[in-house]
């Protein structure tokens, strides 16, 4: 049976649901040397800051079970440089391009908005609200609600009002239902969750921390179920707003997971550093799952594990038959 | 210098065999193979298709030949659970396999004498290197140094490819007793060396970058950073590193490198951000000059 892979998301309507999510595809070059990337979803680039910036010390990298941690401090070129030269790109390729905006304060992120807002091909904006405040080293802007709605806020005032504002939210820090609720009726359209989750490895040969930054941000497999359960809950508490569902999906059957959760579409991250085609197999499983399951479009699936026990599903078992017994 | 475009690949292994301390696996990789040139690697996928290891494996490729369409053979040494589950392949399975990639080692225009120095089975990538010298007319002479005698990889074909070969061991189980880099410069001189490549930790490719430097000839050094997927995205293997253009860069090893001048990584500053790297902290950018707010290369 044909599956219909449309991804609607309010203003955004996607081809198929499998985003390239930030930081894990750069800004689009290096997957390119494996696939077409016009066919995926979108693509979110890495976030983008005002200045180029060197990002942490290395180590940076420190593997842990069905996950890794990263420290790589936002290294990047800058918007100046991404928009002479990454943009460009990205668009020549036909790759639907959602730019992820990062900064250090309020300002920042409207700053590097407000440029972005200017360049034509940009399919929405996402703020990246996982970066520490510059006031407050230790919180980030995502573990408050009054902080991530100030800069949804600044990012929404500072483009233009037909390009839309996702807000990217984090696990840990105050309830992500508040954070969400909080972005929304600052002027977020969407929302994506989640970003990594701060964790830490000791080497027990060097006696110190894996990470030269000490923390870092663990991501892949390990945190699927906790992502699931943001998605749950943020589209229970608001069935409105659509979700891009982020955090170790690595195959179709994680993506269902997904949007059964909630999200009506996925990022994929970690999986690529593995498999940089991962996002197309991706693609592939979830349209072969649909057509097992015999849905035949993908936004009849989103949401559906909210429906209560027991009641009557879209969902059919293939081909069940009754079976007379002598 | 543009390198040629990766691909992904399943390869079959057609052997794994133990090398001294070493383990070498040879996977049927025609794409890999064909694009390859001297100085590249592989980054293997560990632990099968459901593994909870997640970043792939780099490996400098030591050998390609023409069997089967194209073999690629890499060397590695058990340091944890995905180079153990690496040892234990067996010929017929299966490894998800991504190269060539990286910079390959920048290769003479003229017939000159060339020095190759490499650390433990960090010499790997050495081999295909000296061939393609040799090809091209140049002197080999080959350094190769570890712990002992059985950590030194590649001594007879070293022997064999090289004018000379020279060994150092810690423990003085073969040749001199101490550093690889303490047979340097007599091998430097006696070879009337042009330019020296090196392969191994960075505190060896500091020492050979400095005693090459002494001698007034260039080196040409390929690092073992660690990465989680050899293609540029995950931006965990970058390294302080001056441009042509003065300007200090946190360059990724796999794209960027493996192989730099050595001259250009600033060794002193691994580990962390110089103060004038572009975009360190409190960096600003200078008005009059827009070409250095470029990354990479």
């Amino acid at each position: 049976m044909s599956v219909d892979l449309t991804a609607r998301l309010g203003p955004v309507e996607l081809a198929n649901p499998v985003l390239a999510a930030a930081g894990c595809a750069g800004a689009g070059r290096e997957l390119a040397q494996f696939f077409d990337i016009a066919r995926l979803g979108a693509l979110v680039t890495k976030s983008i800051m005002a200045q180029p910036r060197s990002g942490r010390p290395t180590p940076r990298l420190a593997e842990s079970a069905s996950g890794m941690l990263n420290s790589i401090g936002l290294q990047g070129p800058g918007v100046d440089v991404f928009l002479q030269r990454d943009l460009p790109w990205l668009l020549s390729r036909g790759a639907r391009t959602i730019v992820s905006v990062a900064g250090a304060h309020t300002g920042e992120y409207a700053e590097v908005a407000a440029r972005l807002s200017d360049a034509p091909g940009i399919s929405a904006v996402e703020v990246n609200l996982s970066c520490a405040q510059a006031t407050e080293r230790e919180r980030t802007f995502a573990a408050e609600p009054e902080a991530a709605a100030e800069v949804v806020a600044s990012v929404v005032a500072a483009v233009r009002p037909d390009l839309p504002v996702i807000a990217k939210l984090a696990p840990d820090g105050a309830d992500i239902v508040e954070v969400a609720r909080a972005c929304v009726s600052a002027g977020a359209g969407l929302l994506a969750m989640i970003n990594t989750i701060p964790g830490m490895v000791i080497d027990t040969t060097t006696l110190r921390p894996g990470l030269a930054g000490s923390t870092g941000g663990l991501s892949g497999p390990a945190i699927r179920p906790i992502a699931v359960r943001c998605v749950y809950r943020v589209h229970a508490a608001l069935p409105d707003v659509p979700i891009i569902g982020i955090g170790g999906v690595q195959t179709g059957q994680d993506a269902l997971e997904m949007l059964l959760a909630g999200a009506s579409a996925v990022g994929v991250g970690t999986a690529t550093f593995r498999d940089p085609t991962a996002a197309l197999r991706i693609q592939r499983e979830i349209e072969e799952g649909l057509a097992e399951r015999e849905i035949s479009r993908l936004g009849d699936i989103v949401g559906l594990a909210h429906r209560p026990e027991g009641a009557a599903g879209l969902i059919r078992t293939r081909s069940r038959r009754a079976v007379a017994f002598d | 210098m543009r390198t040629i475009k990766p691909v992904q690949m399943r390869s079959p292994v057609l052997t794994v065999r133990r090398v001294d301390t070493y383990h070498a696996i040879t996977v049927v990789a025609p794409g890999v193979a064909e694009r390859f040139r001297a100085g590249q690697f592989v980054a293997v996928a560990v632990g099968g298709d459901t593994s909870s290891m997640l970043a792939r494996r780099a490996f400098f490729i030591h050998d390609v030949k023409p069997d089967y369409g194209g073999t690629v053979e890499f060397v590695f040494e058990v340091r944890g659970r995905g180079t153990s589950w690496l040892s234990e392949c067996r010929s017929r399975d299966l490894l998800d396999v991504t190269g060539p990639l990286g910079r390959p080692f920048p290769l003479p225009r003229d017939p000159v004498n060339c020095v190759l120095v490499g650390d433990g089975h960090g010499a790997s990538p050495l081999f295909p290197l000296a061939h393609t010298l040799r090809r091209r007319g140049c002197r080999v002479d080959f350094v190769l140094g570890a712990a002992g005698a059985q950590r030194v990889f590649g001594a007879l074909a070293a022997r064999r490819v090289g004018e000379t070969a020279t060994f150092a061991t810690r423990d003085g189980s073969l040749g001199l007793r101490g550093r690889v880099t303490d047979a340097l410069p007599q091998v430097i001189e006696d070879a009337r060396a042009d330019v020296v490549y090196g392969v191994g930790p960075l505190p060896v490719l500091r020492t050979v970058t400095a005693i090459a430097a002494k001698y007034g000839v260039p080196a040409q050094v390929a690092v073992e950073e660690r990465m989680a997927c050899g293609i540029g995205l995950c931006m965990t293997c970058v390294l302080p590193v001056v441009g042509d253009d003065g300007v200090t860069r946190m360059l990724r090893s796999c794209v960027d490198g493996p192989v730099f001048r050595g001259e250009q990584v600033r060794f002193d500053d691994v580990g962390t951000i110089p103060f004038d790297a572009l975009g360190a902290p409190g960096w600003k950018a200078r008005p009059d000059d827009s070409a250095s707010t470029e990354i990479g290369q």
